[in-house]
């Protein structure tokens, strides 16, 4: 198979693209990603190909179009919704809390619920407290939802391909920033990637870092940084928040006996909550000393650059938070 | 006031592939048999709800329930204009759409009761029934959530191209909600095959009309969105059927949605718990008199269709039937607390 370097936008445009193109049944829905190709370009052409039936540009109203979206999943086809930031999933939180999570429970399982919402989402564009927010943790909560979050092209081509063939409801958060990051991508019809489990990016035996996204890359940059002073760090991309696999985590800390997890969002309720839980409760007698957290600060992602800059995470702070375990 | 013409978009998807068997919009009229079968069904909604509410009163049925006697007319006369593939939506007050659809009532009142033996397996409740093979493919028990699937469900039937549509059910608190707009609007700029049905009948839950809504007419709201909108006797079912009939055929033929704004009444109060102390005596009693299967029984005994003797035969049979359904239901087994849950979530 080909591998190809592409970019992270291009990556999910080429699964989008082969997957339409392999079932006929595949519809997309989203606002301005018609002949305009989606604000973040993540649907370029694909109007053209595919025409207006199947690649359908929705009014300003995603509880029409994520309602929309169940209704076809319902009966017979495997719609795509994009919400252009992923902050506007809360616009939509009935129809996927309460509709797309729950539908085929509450039938007795005589339904399936195969679809996709892609959201886009993340900080450090300047965008405001509005524009910025990844999402992760609002439904964590909700059973019912697949939702990961691809840190990488290849993720992002993978298993964008993997949630359009499953007959689920997945959520599928992508990031801004990442949107022109570039990284080689196994090209091919069945190159899938699972929609569950952590995977270890940097081998280490020092401390493990978690994060997700964006932050996965400043957890690397926080690796290569804590190497120059001899602090060797494992980095692992959680890549799927549910459902949630913590067992190559808790693996990890009984090998490095540290843990630091990173988030592009508060601290209180973040996923990360969830994985310090279970890895103090498989593990906890091989932790050197108490997990850390990095989180945002717990107030909105200010617009300035130097305070939006000063909230996210860097390396510098992720790298801070190990060194602070030792 | 006529609506200006919308220019048409260049990304705007309309039609879709045409329907091979386009219906006719000639609504061929009711022959005896058929109308002896809409009295017979609209007695067997009431006949069901009324077992309803004695399983409650015995404790067979949990939590609450919402139930449509008074509103019968509408289903029974909306349904009659659907095919075997066509699909439907409705809301937690949705027994009666599910029986006008044909679900078998012992299912429906295992679910109602919690058993094994439900049409959902017992996860869903008298909120959530559901037929998958029925074409009954939601019941939504927050208000208004079903009509945006509805608009999915017409986007499905507008790409299959074999003439099929999607019904949605609601009553007029819903046309208050976002959704509500955001479904009318999408599926008139789309063309979807959708049939919103509003049944009114002038409370949402506990509260008259004019505290929530500038008007009563609701049939106004649809025309805000150019979308052709019929009002008609919801308490008369062959008037029902004869609006919603034509309205379905138009979709049929890719001709788009119908808002049909149903005028009719709740016989008793918006939930078990809900006495419905609110509402005026004489309104009551006005509505009453107005009962749809009694204004149905008595025009078929004018008209010679159906003896008196028949219908009380017809009635008692629903009766007794509703109640061995019941009977059966409540012998059922509780589902197992052990199943595999994650497999009720995901295929």
């Amino acid at each position: 198979m080909p591998v190809q370097e592409m970019t992270y936008r291009e990556a999910i445009l080429a699964a989008q693209t082969e997957e339409m193109r392999r079932d006929p049944k595949i519809i997309i829905m989203g606002e301005d990603i018609g002949p305009s190709g989606g604000p973040f370009k993540t649907c370029q052409g694909m109007y053209e190909e595919f025409g207006a039936l199947r690649v359908r540009d929705t009014p300003i109203a995603e509880t029409g179009f994520v309602g929309a979206a169940l209704g076809m999943a319902l009966t017979g086809y495997r719609p795509i919704a994009e919400i252009m930031f992923a902050d506007f999933l809360g616009v939509c939180f009935d129809q996927i809390v309460n509709g797309i999570a729950k539908h085929r429970f509450m039938s007795g399982a005589q339904s399936t619920v195969p679809l996709v919402i892609r959201s886009i989402g993340g900080g450090g564009l300047r965008f405001g407290a509005q524009h910025s927010q990844t999402g992760e943790s609002w439904m964590l909560s909700v059973p019912g939802l697949k939702i990961v979050c691809p840190s990488s092209p290849a993720e992002a081509y993978g298993m964008l391909k993997s949630a359009i063939r499953d007959d689920n409801p997945v959520l599928v958060l992508e990031h801004k920033a990442l949107l022109s990051s570039k990284g080689n991508v196994d090209i091919g019809m069945d190159h899938l990637e699972p929609l569950t489990g952590p995977k270890v990016l940097r081998p280490g035996k020092d401390a493990t870092i978690v994060a997700s996204l964006n932050m996965v890359g400043r957890a690397l940059g926080a690796a290569d940084k804590l190497s120059a002073e001899g602090i060797d760090a494992e980095v692992i991309d959680i890549r799927s928040l549910r459902p949630m696999v913590i067992g190559p985590i808790v693996e990890s800390v009984r090998k490095t006996n540290l843990l630091v997890v990173v988030e592009e969002q508060v601290q209180v309720g973040g996923w990360g909550a969830e994985v310090v839980s279970q890895v103090v409760s498989e593990a906890f007698d091989y932790l050197d000393a108490p997990p850390a957290r990095v989180t945002l600060p717990d107030y909105p992602l200010p617009y300035s650059p130097a305070l939006e800059d000063a909230a996210l995470p860097s390396p510098d702070s992720i790298a801070a938070a190990v060194k602070s375990l030792i | 006031m006529k609506s200006p013409k919308r220019a048409s978009g260049a990304t705007t998807p309309k039609g879709g592939a045409k329907p091979k068997n386009g219906a006719g919009s000639n609504i061929a009229p009711l022959n005896d048999r058929e109308r002896v079968q809409l009295f017979a069904d609209m007695v067997q909604i009431r006949e069901f709800e009324e077992q309803v509410h004695r399983s409650y009163l015995e404790g067979l049925v949990h939590g609450t329930t919402h139930l449509c006697q008074g509103q019968e007319a509408v289903s029974v006369g909306a349904a009659k204009a659907l095919r075997d593939d066509d699909y439907v939506t409705y809301t937690y007050r949705g027994h009666g759409h599910c029986i006008a659809r044909g679900m078998q009532m012992e299912p429906a009142f295992a679910e109602l009761f919690g058993r094994a033996t439900g049409v959902c397996g017992g996860l869903g409740g008298s909120m959530h029934l559901q037929d998958i093979d029925r074409g009954l493919i939601g019941s939504f028990g927050i208000v208004g959530a079903g009509l945006p699937v509805a608009g999915g469900a017409g986007v499905t039937a507008q790409m299959n191209g074999r003439g099929q549509v999607s019904m949605v059910f609601f009553g007029d608190g819903a046309c208050n909600i976002g959704a509500f707009h955001e479904a009318l609007n999408i599926a008139q700029v789309w063309k979807l095959p959708v049939l919103f049905v509003c049944e009114n009948n002038l409370y949402g839950e506990f509260t008259r009309i004019e505290h929530t809504t500038p008007f009563e007419d609701l049939v106004k709201r649809a025309r805000g969105y150019d979308m052709d909108a019929v009002m008609v006797d919801g308490n008369d079912v062959e008037a029902v059927y004869r609006a919603i009939a034509p309205a379905v055929a138009r979709a049929r033929d890719g001709g788009g949605p119908t808002f049909v704004e149903c005028k009719t009444y709740r016989h008793r109060g918006h939930s078990r718990t809900d006495p419905a102390k609110y509402r005026p005596q004489e309104e009551l009693e006005a509505w009453l008199k107005r009962d749809p299967i009694d204004l149905y029984r008595a025009k078929l005994a004018k008209s010679g269709v159906l003896s008196e003797k028949d219908a009380a035969k017809i009635v008692d049979k629903a009766r007794d039937a509703a109640g061995a359904a019941a009977k059966r239901a409540a012998a059922a087994a509780w589902p197992d607390g052990n199943q595999n849950f994650t497999a009720k979530m995901f295929a």
